[in-house]
């Protein structure tokens, strides 16, 4: 349609929205009303032509499909898109957390309204734009963009220490990014194109391939986060609005999963091998450093950020596994951590809408009068711990089988991993919901409202389906999958071969 | 055989300025009046004659006149537009100030259209002379633009400070030249670079880097940058607007041209000037604006850094790089008097302030205003997908092309650090409670801030012009 093809519709469509926003009047409490029901509806729309989307996409090959290109009015950049079975799968999952954000913004953001929701749809642009850019420049353009709308939300709509935490998330972030644009313009330098889908079959030489699998890493580790550089997390977790909290986790996030199977990995395999035990070094800490960490925390969505960084560490151990069950089971492990600790944002925003406090000792008991809320925090806290049944245990269980094979040490340690999310989570359930309802600020606690049911009752459904059912998911991105490892495998023993011919 | 009006032709704009302003100092010397009544309006009128001559002139056949004085090409073409363009704006900014401060002198605008003639014979220099002279008349003028409120004791210390050290630079400057003219045995630049061949002497080495100082000092860049934080602080707001905008270009163009054209044999000793020039803005820049509370000030470090990033451009020494360099250039101007256009605007009860703790909450008092101004400084920050970083991307590509990878390395990282403060002017307008409203502004400085933060931000969507026009002003050096 004009020109556009389906993706450029569904990454440009929520600015749309941000464009009718900004002409609406947003003083008086209908226009602000107005407004949240256009910020609704745009996100549900953009949803809807992303379920068309995946009707339409053809699961299990490993091409782009959707691919649009156009010279970029003749800057000599290019404007190209497509999606493969591992970056749809999260287009996907970002047009659906969308509308549950502005629904769960609906009562809680009652002033600058329309500062708030134009920034959540600009971020929407950016957030889909990520996973749908075929070209370097493109992509860190959506990549980078997506720091402006973050800082302004933690900034402005935040808590009490939202400026320090703002301010840290941008400068980690953008510090580690910069570093990616002159890998980036060096990787320009040697091929003279900046096309994905043409980058993945150039072999740069291995030597500098280090360095630029370096600088990527600068950029993905702190998005992802790894430790040590996650520190920012916490704090940006924190002092976000709830929504921010869900988009951080849900969405953000998985951009540095994303970077590393998109880049990293394709095009810089021997780099990509000779990391591989840092990486695998880093995950452990990550897992079982972080998980003790969360044990003690006394703020609750500090501890689910803490506990989302645990589980980023499986995604990169899977990763850097390298094998089908590992890379397959860490892409599983993102889409359903987007949904789990997206959720579990949302459980915690309503709680601290009720008592605007996230001191985990302010509670206790609630099970008495929030019963439906009690249930579904005890589905999301199992969802989280890798219950099976839950969607939090197919990919914790695919990317540890992936990795068994791999480095059998390296799974027995993030194991303990396990063991140690069952303590946080079921520890961080059982002071908030169970013991005696003593305090009397929590005696007049209301049960979940309608528009709180319908935010959480996707969620839950999702977290259940793909827990007995993870095909679709799991299908969508074999293809992919299967041609990333057999490109890498042959990359690898075609540098190992050119080292035994040496003379 | 050129007759002298077919050389003229060549030198249109110029002519236009250089009557314009004689025509201008008689009205004013005419008139018998101190006030400035039309003359700001008829000092645009000349100044966008000469914009369109220049305009409508790109297509012609370039050439070199005046006995090799002179070169008229599109890079110069390039870069006059952005000169002109940056002299207009700030003259039409101007007025409202100055009304308001009671400092509305004719001589101003005339002072202007003799700077910028200045700058236009600058960029167009091409021989030493033709340099110094450009160099001179510029600086002149911005010398008693800089002092114009003399009644300012601050004022007054930054136009005296800005006329001792600039002094000091022309004769350091003139100094280089002279030694190069003793070595080369010749003036103009192509001579020069035939003289010197592949391996430059030491008295030519000398002569290079006493030329470099002079430069430098008009590009204000460390470590030749001390008069800029003062004289930006001191100087009446539109002034400063003026210092950082269209005479920036017209240095950053000459030192374009004198080492493309001048010094290609000697690549290897002026990159390691260029290289030390650029990290050493580039870091005083981003850290030393960190513990600013003026804005202007804060300005005047950031515009600093700036420079110290269009030489990463050049220190590349590829066609590439001057495309870079001509792009930053032509982005930052557009950044530069957005950016003022909000400093001018900063006014409470009438009275002009400047403290970053007066942007205090605009979000609520003036929220369009403090959009584009956090727009402005996102792209400053060279934030995507905002035009700043547009230019640092084509600077720095240039450097890792030109394997400079540690210049690009650096440079970047300290573009990491520089965000922080313009993070900071964001923070003070978004998320802190508000301070006294501003007054309501002038109906052009906001034309000017509007349309600059919406250029900014809109850049991605079209930047084939300005790319491919910076792209053949580069190939017209070469």
């Amino acid at each position: 349609m004009f020109g556009f093809g389906l993706l450029s519709w569904l990454t440009f469509l929520p600015l749309v929205g941000a464009a009718l926003i900004l002409a609406v009047p947003g003083d008086s409490k209908a226009g602000k009303n107005n407004i949240r029901w256009i910020a609704l509806w745009t996100t549900l729309v953009v949803f809807a032509l992303s379920l068309y989307a995946w009707s339409q996409f053809v699961p299990g090959v490993a091409d782009f499909q959707f691919v649009e290109q156009k010279s970029w009015f003749g800057s000599g950049l290019a404007y190209k898109m497509g999606v493969d079975g591992v970056s749809f799968p999260f287009v996907v999952l970002t047009a659906f957390l969308m509308p549950l954000c502005i629904a769960a913004s609906w009562a809680p953001i009652q002033n600058r309204v329309k500062e708030y929701m134009i920034a959540f749809l600009v971020l929407e642009t950016l957030m889909i734009g990520v996973f749908t850019a075929l070209d370097l420049v493109l992509f860190y353009l959506f990549f980078e963009g997506g720091l402006i709308p973050m800082f302004l939300i933690i900034g402005v709509w935040g808590g009490k220490r939202r400026i320090y935490a703002s301010f840290k998330f941008f400068l980690y972030t953008l510090a580690g990014s910069l570093l990616m644009l002159i890998a980036i313009l060096a990787m320009y330098a040697q091929t003279h194109t900046t096309d994905i889908t043409a980058l993945l079959h150039a072999r740069f030489d291995p030597g500098l391939q280090k360095y630029l699998w370096l600088a990527f890493f600068a950029s993905f580790a702190v998005k992802m986060p790894m430790w040590p550089v996650h520190t920012w997390l916490p704090d940006a977790h924190v002092e976000a609005p709830t929504a921010g909290s869900v988009i951080l986790a849900g969405i953000l996030l998985k951009m540095g999963g994303y970077g590393f199977i998109r880049f990293s990995l394709p095009m810089f395999p021997d780099a990509s091998h000779y990391f591989a035990p840092l990486v695998f070094a880093l995950s452990i800490i990550a897992i079982v450093y972080t998980s003790l960490v969360a044990l003690v925390q006394e703020d609750m969505k500090k501890l689910i950020a803490y506990s989302s960084v645990a589980h980023m560490g499986f995604v990169t151990m899977g990763l850097f596994a390298m094998n089908q069950q590992a890379v397959q089971g860490a892409v599983f492990q993102m889409v359903s951590h987007g949904l789990v600790s997206g959720a579990l944002f949302l459980c915690v925003g309503v709680v601290y809408d009720r008592l605007h406090t996230r001191e985990i000792a302010a509670y206790g008991g609630i099970v008495a009068r929030m019963p439906v809320y009690a249930t579904v925090f005890m589905i999301f806290t199992m969802a989280n711990v890798g219950l099976p049944g839950t969607s939090g245990f197919i990919g914790e269980f695919l990317s540890l089988i992936g990795t068994f094979r791999a480095n059998s040490w390296v799974a027995f340690f993030a194991t303990t991993g396990v063991i140690l999310s069952a303590a946080y989570a079921l520890y961080l359930y059982w002071r908030v919901v169970f013991g005696k309802l003593e305090k009397p600020s929590l005696s007049s606690l209301q049960d979940l409202n309608p528009r709180e049911w319908a935010v959480l009752v996707p969620l839950v459904l999702l977290t259940i389906y793909y827990g007995v059912h993870p095909g679709p998911i799991l299908d969508a991105c074999s293809g992919s999958v299967a041609a990333l490892i057999g490109d890498y495998n042959s990359a690898l023993a075609l540098t190992k071969t050119a080292a035994l011919t040496l003379p | 055989m050129n007759s002298i009006s077919l050389e003229l032709a060549h030198a249109l704009p110029e002519a236009i300025l250089a009557v314009g302003a004689i025509v201008l100092l008689l009205i004013g010397a005419w008139r018998g009046r101190d006030d400035d009544g039309p003359m700001s309006e008829f000092a645009v009128a000349v100044l966008g004659a000469a914009l369109v001559a220049v305009v409508l002139g790109r297509h012609r056949a370039g050439g070199v006149v005046f006995g090799d004085a002179f070169i008229d090409d599109s890079f110069g073409d390039f870069m006059k537009a952005l000169s002109l363009i940056g002299s207009i704006v700030v003259l039409l900014m101007s007025g409202d100030f100055f009304r308001r401060a009671g400092l509305n002198r004719f001589e101003f605008p005339i002072l202007i259209v003799l700077a910028t003639l200045g700058m236009l014979m600058l960029i167009s220099a091409n021989g030493l002379i033709a340099l110094y002279l450009g160099l001179e008349l510029m600086s002149l003028s911005l010398y008693v633009v800089a002092a114009i409120s003399r009644d300012d004791a601050r004022a007054s210390e930054a136009g005296l400070k800005y006329f001792v050290l600039g002094a000091l630079s022309s004769g350091m400057l003139l100094y280089g030249a002279s030694l190069l003219y003793g070595f080369a045995g010749t003036v103009s630049f192509p001579g020069i670079a035939a003289a010197i061949g592949e391996h430059p002497n030491m008295g030519v080495i000398f002569g290079l880097a006493f030329l470099f100082v002079g430069l430098a000092f008009k590009m204000s860049v460390v470590p030749f940058h001390m008069w800029t934080p003062d004289v930006y602080e001191g100087a009446p707001t539109p002034v400063t607007t003026f210092f950082a905008s269209a005479p920036k270009i017209a240095a950053m163009a000459v030192t374009v041209r004198v080492i493309m054209t001048a010094f290609p044999g000697a690549t290897s000793q002026w990159q390691q000037i260029i290289v030390f020039l650029a990290l050493a803005s580039m870091a005083l820049g981003a850290f030393a604006a960190i513990a600013q509370t003026n804005i202007k000030r804060l300005m005047a470090y950031s515009s600093i850094g700036h420079m110290g990033f269009a030489l990463v451009g050049l220190a590349a020494g590829t066609e590439a790089g001057a495309r870079g360099v001509a792009l930053y250039m032509a982005i930052y101007l557009v950044m530069t008097l957005g950016a003022f256009a909000a400093i001018l605007s900063m006014r409470v009860d009438g009275k002009p302030v400047e403290r970053i703790a007066d942007l205090s909450g605009l979000a609520r008092t003036r929220p369009a205003m403090a959009f584009f101004f956090a727009m402005l400084m996102f792209s400053l920050a060279g934030v995507p997908p905002l035009a700043g970083f547009f230019a640092k991307f084509y600077v720095f590509m240039a450097a890792v092309e030109a394997k400079l990878y540690w210049l690009a390395v650096i440079g970047i990282l300290t573009s990491a650090v520089s965000a922080f403060y313009y993070l900071r002017i964001v923070k003070v307008m978004y998320f802190d409670e508000p301070a006294p409203a501003f007054d309501r502004a002038d109906r052009t400085q906001c034309a000017v801030l509007a349309l600059s933060a919406l250029a900014m931000l809109l850049f991605w969507v079209y930047p084939a012009p300005l790319v491919n026009a910076a792209a053949a002003a580069a190939h017209s050096l070469f």
